[in-house]
């Protein structure tokens, strides 16, 4: 993991090119196509991507246009796992068998939440087990956003739908969201790591981690979706920031399973006054103004709590508790 | 066939015979998962791999929707890749199976044809492949586990061939091919090896003017499977039909090219012929059966009886004119359905057959037998039966019951 973080100053970034072209038909305060951008300035040589079905498939590769300066493959939602390991196996054996130049070609798989907490869990579990090499990158923003909002396994507790609806009986989701990072981690996979896009320079160096590590490493990156959260497309980035200050998504790594938290998130655990109210983070989302009502507002409380419980087990398992 | 290559004789079923064709096909990637009555295939690749004797790199996925993604991505990636399946398996990749004709990535794959269920039945008939036929996978059935292995080898060239580039199947029927041993005559490795070649890619305009290969290359960065709105989805899918009509002249090539170096052909590789030029009555027919129907329409000949059988070995694409000529001159004809087409009007090979013979002038009678689902054995009294009630329709010129089910308990 001696991965050199003044490889990525702003200055060699913007020298890079990019990988992924803009003119894409994201929406505007899109941070998943943010994330994309920088994990790909985080790669180190030929690479290869394959993507599940899902918003940054389809806003960057509409027929005859694509925004992707590098090759890429789409077949189907639930296939990120699955695809990446087809790509893995035939670069290895073409490799050896002398077919193609025998130089390191890095795969990188994007997903969504939907196609990774959900329906593609089976094939990333199965490709993680086979030890492929290749890097994952869940950009999690939180519901099917592709299809119009609809809850997802990574949806939190209390966020509304349109498959979850605030009503007038029922809060939103009524289900908290599952912890797919930790999920990964329990593979004993050589490298997991959650990521914000706030704090860049941690993002790119970890993807690059994720790159260089020997077998299969997945990154969850944390990706708000304006037009889903009912959020200021102004303000996706921030809320990234807001997120991991409340610890609703904070920032760690798993070398080897042994956890570790990076910075911005280290901070907290060693000043907690600086842990802001879970509110601050709910408050400035359309998705969750029903819990600000009267009638709902017992579950800001709860939500505090489960929060607050999973970030000491969090710190619990860095050793800071 | 003064050509023909001195060959070994091993005792394989019709699984073996599978493994060994790939095996000899020098096949890049195998993505598999294990399902009864493929098994024997997935476990003999791994012994080859086990041993060495395969330059292979095989992928045990965790279903068989991945199976096939890991195939088709590794395809698109420029690998030679094979795969099989059976039943719940292939119908688990129903979904692939599109991506990968759309994506036109040339996997191969043999399908040990197994009934779906409800109820659950590991026994032969063709409810799997027949389920598929609209997916873009071009399906060839074989009789027996000679015809498997010849198939399997001849699948690489069709699938490869660059005026096709689509994805193929050969389908043995579960059990009664594919565990039941038989005396299989092999090709030695090097023959093998130059009939099947190595895997040409074909060259695509990029929008940069370049002509390069098509897949996934760092050096020529291409995007594919991407989002087409209306305004250009319906042209990739009739770029798909040409290729299917293209394949009629390419297997028939292959098997042919096939013919000259081995001495075995299978009619023309389309359809097979057996004492058709003359008969009054025939079945239609695909897979194993076809093995007891040619037994039946022996004993009739000797006994006076003008029956044949036309076996449909390519049934996709499916090749509906020559299935005309080849019945015109045929008072009746029963067309054996081992599927349902549930609601429909009789089996799907029924159904199709029978529009195949719309547009002739003076047509045969036709009736539907639907046979054998789960693995019920079909016998040559059975067969007889089937040929007596076609006699009977000769002679009273009328079909009373358009669909019957064999061997069934009504």
């Amino acid at each position: 993991m001696a991965i050199s973080e003044g490889k990525f100053t702003i200055k060699d970034i913007a020298e890079k090119p990019d990988l992924f072209l803009s003119g894409h038909r994201a929406c505007a305060g899109c941070a998943p196509a943010t994330v994309l951008r920088l994990v790909m300035k985080a790669t180190r040589g030929p690479t290869i991507v394959t993507q599940a079905t899902g918003c940054m498939e389809v806003v960057s590769t509409i027929y005859p246009y694509t925004s992707w300066a590098t090759p890429w493959l789409h077949t189907a939602f639930e296939t990120a796992g699955s695809n990446a390991s087809g790509i893995e196996a035939a670069l290895k054996i073409l490799k050896k068998k002398g077919k193609i130049k025998n130089e390191q070609t890095d795969v990188i798989a994007f997903a969504g939440d939907g196609g990774t907490f959900d329906i593609g869990i089976q094939a990333l579990s199965g490709a993680v087990e086979r030890g492929h090499d290749f890097l994952y990158v869940l950009y999690d923003n939180e519901a099917y956003m592709n299809t119009g909002i609809q809850r997802s396994g990574g949806t939190p507790l209390g966020a509304s739908t349109t498959t979850s609806q605030a009503g007038t009986v029922v809060p939103g989701k009524m289900e908290n969201k599952k912890p797919i990072a930790d999920i990964m981690v329990a593979h004993d996979m050589p490298y997991v790591a959650t990521a914000a896009p706030y704090y860049w320079k941690d993002l790119i160096v970890k993807a690059r981690k994720g790159i260089e590590v020997n077998g299969p490493a997945f990154l969850h990156v944390f990706a708000p979706c304006p037009r889903g959260w009912r959020s200021e497309p102004s303000k996706s980035i921030e809320l990234t920031k807001l997120a991991v200050e409340t610890c609703v998504f904070p920032l760690w790594e798993a070398v080897n399973g042994e956890f570790q938290l990076s910075t911005p998130s280290k901070v907290i655990a060693l000043a907690p006054q600086k842990k802001k109210p879970i509110k601050e983070y709910l408050a400035v989302q359309g998705r969750f103004r029903h819990l600000f009502t009267p009638k709902y507002e017992k579950l800001l409380d709860e939500i505090q709590r489960l929060t607050d419980e999973r970030w000491k087990r969090l710190l619990k398992k860095c050793g800071m508790a | 066939m003064k050509n023909i290559v001195k060959q070994e004789t091993m005792g394989l079923n019709g699984d073996e015979a599978v493994a060994y064709a790939a095996k000899q096909s020098d096949v890049d990637v195998v993505a598999a998962y294990p399902i009864t009555p493929q098994t024997i295939i997935v476990e003999k690749f791994s012994e080859y791999v086990a041993n060495g004797e395969v330059n292979t790199e095989y992928v045990c996925t965790e279903s068989e929707h991945s199976a096939m993604a890991a195939c088709l991505a590794a395809s698109v990636t420029g690998a030679r890749v094979f795969t099989a399946t059976a039943s719940a398996g292939l119908a688990l990749m129903h979904e692939m199976l599109f991506v990968t004709s759309g994506c036109r990535a040339p996997v191969v794959m043999a399908v040990a044809n197994r009934a779906l269920s409800a109820p659950l039945n590991i026994h032969g008939d063709h409810s799997d492949t027949m389920a598929e036929r609209d997916s873009g996978w071009i399906q060839i059935y074989a009789e027996n586990a000679q015809e498997v292995y010849d198939s399997v080898l001849q699948a690489f060239r069709i699938a490869e061939h660059l005026d096709v580039q689509l994805p193929t199947l050969v389908g043995l029927d579960g059990f009664t091919l594919s565990h039941t041993l038989e005396n299989v005559q092999v090709l030695p490795d090097d023959v093998v090896k130059e009939f099947v070649g190595t895997r040409q890619l074909t060259n695509v305009l990029t929008h940069e003017g370049k002509t390069v290969p098509f897949k996934l290359d760092p050096a020529n960065p291409m995007t594919m499977g991407p989002f087409a709105m209306p305004n250009y989805y319906f042209e990739f899918k009739r770029q798909q039909e040409e290729a299917m009509k293209n394949a009629f002249k390419v297997i028939q090539q292959i098997h042919d090219e096939y013919a000259q170096l081995s001495g075995r052909s299978y009619g023309d590789s389309l359809l097979e012929k057996y004492k058709l030029e003359d008969a009054e009555i025939a079945v239609v027919c695909v897979g194993s059966t076809a093995g007891t129907v040619k037994t039946v329409v022996d004993e009739l000949r000797k006994e006076g009886v003008k029956a044949g059988l036309l076996r449909i070995r390519t049934y996709r694409p499916f090749p509906a004119e020559e299935i005309a000529r080849s019945l015109a001159k045929v008072k009746a004809v029963a067309i054996m359905d081992r599927s349902m087409s549930f609601g429909g009007n009789g089996g799907a090979l029924f159904s199709e057959v029978c529009h195949a013979l719309y547009d002739l002038s003076t047509r045969p009678y036709a009736a539907n037998y639907v046979y054998g689902l789960g693995g019920r054995d079909t016998d040559s009294k059975q067969i007889r039966k089937i040929y007596e009630d076609l006699q009977r329709i000769v002679q009273t010129k009328h079909v009373d019951e358009p669909i019957k089910y064999v061997g069934l308990r009504e």
